[in-house]
């Protein structure tokens, strides 16, 4: 797709984009081989080591929990669950969000009312009773929750795309391609979809911080991840406890989840800045 | 001493000079003009005169007003010359009115602005200006917003928010542009009379504006000066090839002679009517039972104001929108009313160019594969390289050549965009080419340029044209046969020469005499016609056009006349007066 390989290389040209970008690759390549580096895991207690504060020299880098567990390893792996949140949450909100909002705005009509009528029935519905629902249909499976989760958040993105799509299709390119006789699988893909690229980017980004928040959230009340899995939600939840003694073990992996948030926050600016030079592109008179 | 001195201007964005050491004077009392095509730097230079350039613009050399140094001002200062000495009016009268606003807001905010007046005092000032603009019942426009207007009247009210502070200057940029010919030569006619108060700088491409308007005038050329002189002068004499290219370009009136015999025609529509939901229960007819018949070869020009319906026949023939009633025959048989029940050979036969280049192709796909879409969707076993060549071969049939093959429509001027339209347009050897405003949006020259290149198509092809424009002098280049719109029916038909050369509907003339001509020594379009197009939602009764009509008399409030044909013409009139020697001999 050479738009996208234009606004990809806006995109590198912008520093803060290009750090932020660094730090989330860093962050992923740790969160994915460090657990397997440490001599520690993140389900081996130490009863012998409980509560220790952070320290280089001692070998527990963050320091332990109230079982003894090493705090470093297991920030790692909630990392790891978040990160694998954002992706597959946010893909999945994507898919959902783009092809459902795409088919209303371009056929309009009632099939359009329906759709978003559909769509505003399930904003209606309490967010939390309806995770809850799900979780119990899908028994806690892990990925499953991730699909949940972003089955519930692509309502946003259909609402946008269609509006995009509503306003595209009025645009003379349009109908220039029906006229040809271009079908109708082609405009969609060929003439509406990569005008569409930069709004559903930019939101993608905002939508990722998002579902982060809404796992850890929901693993802070408990319905999320199961032990022994763990996620940064899961973490900072099990940090409020030993706080006054330990307050580590909240700070740590609530400072790690702070800036993969911080990160996705960059990320979504500097990509609205990339999609407007080239959509705000004025010639000087 | 000068109005108005401009000494060695230079206007720079980065390494780029859009004005380039421009120096020129203007003396109180004088109207200047000051032509050139887009990117010439007209607008820059009178940005810079009002010292509103972006902060970007790197500005050299100097500008006197009244003996003042306006570079040398702070921004206060120029704040407080602006409306009070020195006032713009800009093109487009709808983007620089505040939407949400009432006339009489924003007309007394400058007032307030400048300490001109307070109060009743402010509104009856606005009221004056508004009647001086020629505003029919200025005190009801105080309270209207800017939406409730035409766009002839939001650029009256523009041109009164100018004057409100009487200043010694006025500095017109584009004023008519985005106007009808015939609100154009109302509000050039204004222009003049304020004459008497103010000098004039007029900004424009059109030189049949300068030639009626101004006693000297400038010609601009990516930044520089390349010509200047009395109107008269330079319009005899031109020296420079930019000038002769601009005045080759308003004058050049050679018309083909029309296709020999009279073969099937190969499209022609009967009764057709186009309408639109208007509000709950109305319904806005656009069209009203038009007939119109085109030839192969043929080009087939459909005028008239904006509001009369021309663009609504374009969009029913191609099949964008369905007729509510009438049919089409296209090559001898009955056309679907929407695409979706036209066929796929069908829609290889016709095609549209849009007004708007840059809108009519896709953002994101290169030159290349726009005009190979319509190849890959009617011949997807066309080899690669056969693709190639043929895009290339109409790429270079409009002008365009192989470097362009990997440009995206924002990196093409808007000529090169049009261009690209139209190889698209042709990619597929169609029969009929619509052109809904086609040139509209291009400068003399490329617009010269591009009626040639379809002429020179239609020669090779046979290719039938119907040719939609509000320019007559557009539609004399190209047309053989021109049909004359109003309020949604056609009211004059027949060969372009005969019906310019001898406009038997008093419409027709009206158009005709507002067309400002490119000569100075012959009289400025005359504005036979007052007020403007009525709303399509309320028609008048009779003949639609008797309220502007001067020759307007009880049958023709009581009663429409019918298209017929006069004397023994091809041409048919919808006029009951279309063979009144008085109509035919008085001049406009």
């Amino acid at each position: 797709m050479s738009a996208a390989g234009d606004i990809g290389r806006r995109l590198g040209s912008i520093p803060v984009v290009r750090r932020t970008l660094a730090v989330l690759l860093v962050a992923t390549v740790v969160a994915v081989v460090g657990p397997a580096l440490s001599p520690h895991t993140a389900i081996d207690a130490d009863f012998d080591r409980i509560l220790e504060p952070p320290s280089l020299s001692g070998g527990h880098w963050f320091g332990t929990d109230q079982l003894g567990r090493d705090l470093f390893v297991r920030t790692l792996e909630g990392l790891r669950t978040t990160l694998l949140v954002a992706v597959v949450s946010s893909a999945v909100s994507l898919v959902i969000g783009v092809a459902y909002g795409l088919v209303a705005g371009f056929a309009g009509g009632r099939l359009d009312a329906v759709m978003m009528r559909f769509v505003d029935a399930l904003y209606a519905l309490p967010f939390i009773f309806f995770v809850i629902l799900l979780m119990v249909v899908f028994e806690r499976s892990f990925l499953l929750i991730f699909i949940a989760i972003g089955a519930v958040n692509w309502l946003d993105m259909a609402r946008i795309v269609r509006g995009q799509t509503l306003s595209l299709k009025q645009r003379d390119f349009v109908a220039a391609a029906k006229l040809v006789g271009v079908p109708t699988p082609r405009i969609l893909l060929r003439h509406i979809a990569p005008n569409l690229l930069g709004v559903v980017l930019v939101y993608l980004t905002l939508t990722i911080p998002q579902v982060i928040l809404v796992e850890s959230f929901l693993s802070f009340l408990g319905l999320g991840v199961q032990a022994p899995a763990t996620s940064l939600g899961t973490l900072v939840a099990g940090g409020v406890g030993p706080l006054e003694s330990a307050p580590w073990v909240l700070l740590l992996p609530s400072a790690v989840l702070f800036v993969v948030l911080l990160c996705f926050n960059f990320l979504g600016d500097g990509l609205r800045d990339a999609v407007d030079v080239r959509l705000g592109r004025r010639d000087t008179p | 001493m000068s109005l108005l001195e401009v000494d060695a201007l230079t206007v720079r964005y980065g390494a780029d000079a859009v004005v380039d050491d421009l120096s020129f004077a203007l003396e109180p009392g004088e109207a200047l003009g000051l032509v050139g095509e887009s990117g010439s730097g007209k607008s820059q230079t009178a940005l810079a005169v009002m010292g509103l350039l972006p902060a970007t613009a790197a500005v050299g050399g100097s500008i006197r007003f009244a003996g003042t140094d306006l570079r040398g001002l702070g921004r206060k200062a120029m704040n407080r010359l602006r409306s009070v000495s020195l006032a713009i009016v800009f093109q487009d009268p709808s983007l620089a009115l505040n939407p949400y606003l009432t006339i009489g807001r924003q007309l007394t905010a400058i007032l307030h602005a400048h300490d001109l007046a307070r109060g009743p005092d402010a509104l009856a000032r606005a009221e004056a200006a508004l009647a001086d603009v020629g505003l029919p019942d200025p005190r009801r426009q105080l309270a209207a917003y800017p939406h409730e207007l035409s766009g002839g009247m939001r650029q009256r009210v523009m041109i009164a928010a100018a004057l409100l502070g009487k200043p010694d200057l006025l500095i017109a940029d584009e004023p008519t542009t985005a106007l009808d010919v015939t609100v154009q030569a109302q509000i050039l006619e204004l222009l003049d009379r304020l004459r008497d108060h103010t000098s004039l700088l007029l900004i424009t491409h059109d030189l049949g504006v300068i030639a009626g308007h101004c006693e000297r005038m400038l010609v601009m050329e990516s930044g520089r000066l390349v010509e200047s002189g009395s109107t008269a002068t330079v319009f005899r004499a031109p020296e420079h090839a930019a000038t002769q290219a601009l005045i080759g370009a308003a004058t050049d009136l050679a018309v083909d002679s029309p296709p020999a015999g009279d073969s099937d025609f190969l499209m022609s529509a009967d009764a057709l009517s186009v309408g639109y939901p208007a509000g709950r229960s109305q319904r806005l007819a656009a069209v009203r039972e038009l007939s119109l018949a085109l030839r192969r070869g043929e080009t087939l020009a459909v005028v008239g104001e904006s509001g009369s319906g021309k663009t609504s026949v374009a969009r029913a023939l191609c099949g964008l929108v369905a007729p509510a009633g009438g049919s089409v025959v296209f090559a001898g048989k009955r056309l679907g009313a929407t695409l979706a029940e036209r066929d796929l050979g069908l829609k290889r036969r016709i095609q549209l160019v849009f007004q708007d280049p840059a809108g009519s192709l896709s953002p994101g796909m290169k030159v290349a594969e726009i005009v190979a879409e319509p190849l890959r969707v009617h011949e997807p076993g066309l080899a690669r390289e056969e693709v190639r060549r043929r895009v290339e071969a109409a790429l270079a049939d409009v002008g365009l050549g192989p470097e362009y093959l990997g440009r995206y429509p924002h990196e093409l001027s808007g000529g090169q965009a049009q261009r690209t339209a139209i190889a698209r347009a042709l990619v597929l050897r169609p029969e009929l080419l619509v052109c809904d405003e086609a040139v509209a949006a291009l400068d003399g020259s490329v617009r010269a340029r591009l009626l040639a290149r379809l002429k020179a198509v239609q020669a090779n092809t046979g290719l039938g044209i119907l040719f939609i424009a509000h320019d007559l002098a557009v539609v004399r280049q190209i047309a053989h046969r021109v049909a004359v719109m109003y309020l949604g029916r056609i009211v004059e038909a027949g060969e372009t020469d005969a019906v310019f050369g001898n406009p038997r509907h008093p419409y027709t003339r009206a158009l005709i005499d507002a067309v400002p001509v490119p000569d100075p020594l012959r009289p400025a379009g005359r504005n036979s016609l007052s007020g403007e197009i009525p709303s399509p939602l309320a028609p008048p009764s009779g003949c639609a056009f008797h309220p502007r009509c001067r020759w307007s008399e009880p049958r023709c409030v009581a009663g429409r006349p019918a298209l017929e044909r006069i004397g023994g013409e091809p041409r048919r009139v919808a006029c009951w007066r279309a063979e009144d020697p008085e109509l035919v001999t008085t001049p406009g």
